[in-house]
């Protein structure tokens, strides 16, 4: 298609949409009596409903039950794929890997952000300082990876170096290194991308609940004696514990189910793959339906009681 | 009790040590904090910066010496237009998919859910609640869960419908992305918009209603305006969202190049033509400059979406 067909399509798919919308209002504009109402309710809310029946619900089902299947779907087979992923020594390094991801980096963005945030807040330029570390969230995992294989990027020690970090190494008189290759260490180096990209996001949310914290409180510390590490030890973190919550257990979900820097800085190599990758090459590539199935459910599954606490967690901040 | 409390001694001695009012901001001004944040807004610029600069030298320089020692020049566009323009890479045409992808998947979700949204929050209907509830829980399902099947419902659809895959399709196959992306974000915009809708004063409905006026009058006339920014915060996220999506675009369109995104295509570039450093610097500057253009200029509404929960679960 050229451009301008393309353009069309998406004129088109737009119109349609929205003619959806203009087409619900226009017909259930002349209802008022309480059954009417009840019609206008399920005019409003059906063309969501459905999509979200269609495209989350029965997949989802679906996929659950996949999972109980071989990897052509014949035949039942009980949880054999689970047993595959529990004891396969590929699988196995996949566990280790994303245990290794989810350990990490939520932990240490949040660590990273927190400090930051508490370092920079109502000081000169704070606004420019935010914005250096939040930039990297507007940039896709694909960018983020491109630019940290760069960052990584080997040559001989011999030769003038083009990746940055192997120019310090040479400069401190080391040998260079090659960052992706070497197994494991190779998992911290992939790791390092993304707590880059989501420390600005613990520092943006703590940021903000950090300049919630009523100001009385932080005067009556202070004038108790309270100074700085321990006003941020006995004030700051306790104050902006829900916040920190929030955010620990937000990146671990976006942790969980990222394959893009995996997909792109080594493509699963060297031992580097974690499960929500490895979901997408069972699936994908290697057509073993059932196993891919069973990776899918576990991220599921080991998502799922994160989400119900952060969602509680939630509600009780907006309380 | 002899053994005396170390936490408290430390605190009584820096008690004695500073003065009450001046200790916190003291801390906060001093030398080490402030290196401790120059030294992590360092690290967290210049990994980009590295690559901007490359982007503009020369391959020769670019692959035999590193960016730092060509901060003075001598710099070219000539990788820019190698991107863009040349045939082997031809990052435009994946820029208009780009596009393509994500205007429809950005409006298609918010006019279903301000629409759904409304309905949850102003209209009364038997077991309301609890069909909200449902539709906010299924925030969690992973998109990989629902992948293959759904990919089998575009591919092969029940009733005969028309096929939403391959080329032959309508729109081209962008229905298949378009779809997706919609899906998934429906519940979160959902909840979010019905979030801000339910803190509007249910006076103001009331007062309308007496007045004689439908829900559609109080939808369009009333609700739309004052949604404005909570829309905004929405759509700002879905759009970075969309934009640096990679997984929906590689899987949903099927490595179709009629259909793939700049993510896509920068991710097969940095996979093949791995040390083609000079090229893959400006390829990933050419997909950075829009996302980075709209957030900067619309921060404030993302980061209203960030604390009002926009994450996708």
């Amino acid at each position: 298609m050229s451009a301008g067909e393309k353009f069309v399509q998406l004129v088109i798919c737009v119109a349609v949409f929205f003619g959806v919308v203009a087409l619900i209002l226009l017909v259930t504009s002349r209802l008022r009596s309480r059954s009417g109402e009840r019609i206008q309710f399920a005019a409003f809310v059906l063309p969501a409903v459905l999509l979200i029946a269609v495209g989350l619900l029965y997949p989802a089902i679906s996929t659950i039950i996949t999972s109980f299947k071989d990897n052509t779907q014949t035949e039942f087979v009980g949880l054999d794929n689970y047993h595959t992923v529990f004891t396969d020594s590929q699988q196995l390094k996949v566990l280790r890997n994303t245990a290794l991801w989810v350990a990490l980096v939520p932990t240490l963005s949040t660590f990273i952000g927190l400090v930051y945030a508490v370092l920079v807040d109502r000081a000169r330029m704070e606004k420019f300082a935010k914005a250096l570390v939040f930039l990297p969230m507007a940039i896709s995992l694909v960018g983020a990876s491109i630019i940290w294989k760069f960052v990584y990027a080997y040559k001989d020690n011999e030769n003038d170096q083009i990746g940055l970090a192997n120019q310090v190494l040479k400069s401190l008189g080391f040998d260079t290194y090659n960052f992706l290759l070497n197994e494991p260490w190779n998992n911290l180096f992939l790791i390092v991308i993304m707590i880059w990209v989501q420390a600005g996001f613990a520092m943006t949310l703590l940021s903000a609940s950090i300049k919630a914290i009523p100001e009385d409180i932080v005067e009556a510390a202070r004038l108790d004696g309270v100074s700085g590490l321990k006003m941020f030890r006995y004030i700051t973190v306790p104050s902006i514990r829900p916040s920190l919550i929030v955010v620990l257990t937000t990146i671990s979900i976006t942790t969980l189910k990222a394959f893009d820097i995996v997909r792109t800085a080594t493509g699963g190599n060297f031992d580097t793959s974690v499960l929500a990758y490895e979901f997408y090459v069972q699936s994908f590539r290697s057509n073993n339906a059932g196993l891919g199935a069973a990776l899918a459910v576990l991220i599921f599954v080991l998502v799922l009681p994160i989400v119900v606490y952060n969602v509680r967690q939630l509600r009780k901040l907006g309380a | 009790m002899t053994i005396a409390d170390p936490d408290v001694s430390v605190e009584q001695a820096l008690a004695a040590q500073t003065s009450a009012a001046s200790n916190a901001k003291k801390a906060l001004s001093s030398p080490w904090a402030s290196l401790a944040a120059v030294v992590i807004a360092v690290l967290w610029t210049l990994p980009t910066a590295g690559l901007l600069i490359s982007s503009f030298r020369s391959e020769d320089d670019v692959k035999t010496s590193g960016w730092w020692t060509g901060l003075t020049g001598p710099f070219t566009t000539e990788n820019y237009r190698a991107v863009l323009k040349g045939t082997d890479v031809d990052l435009a045409t994946y820029f208009i998919n780009t596009i393509v992808i994500t205007i429809p998947s950005v409006l298609i979700p918010i006019s279903l859910a301000v629409l759904a949204a409304y309905a949850f929050a102003w209209i009364k209907f038997p077991g309301r609640d609890l069909l909200f509830v449902a539709v906010f829980a299924l925030q969690i399902v992973p998109i990989q869960v629902t992948m293959i099947p759904l990919l089998k419902l575009y591919v092969q659809p029940p009733f005969n419908l028309a096929p939403l895959a391959g080329g032959d399709a309508p729109g081209g196959g962008f229905y298949t992305i378009w779809l997706s992306h919609s899906i998934f974000a429906l519940p979160l915009a959902i909840y979010l918009l019905h979030n801000f809708m339910s803190q509007i004063p249910g006076e103001l409905i009331e007062s309308a209603r007496v007045d004689g006026a439908g829900h559609v009058q109080i939808f369009s006339r009333i609700m739309l305006p004052l949604m404005a920014p909570a829309i905004a915060a929405f759509g700002i996220f879905q759009f970075l969202w969309v934009w640096n999506d990679l997984l929906v675009a590689l899987v949903f369109g099927g490595g179709s190049l009629d259909v793939s995104p700049l993510t896509v295509r920068l991710a097969e570039l940095s996979g093949t033509r791995g040390q083609d450093w000079h090229l893959l610097s400006a390829g990933a500057f050419v997909s950075l400059v829009v996302p980075l253009i709209v957030f900067l200029a619309l921060q404030r509404y993302f980061v209203r979406g960030l604390l009002a929960g926009s994450v996708k679960g």
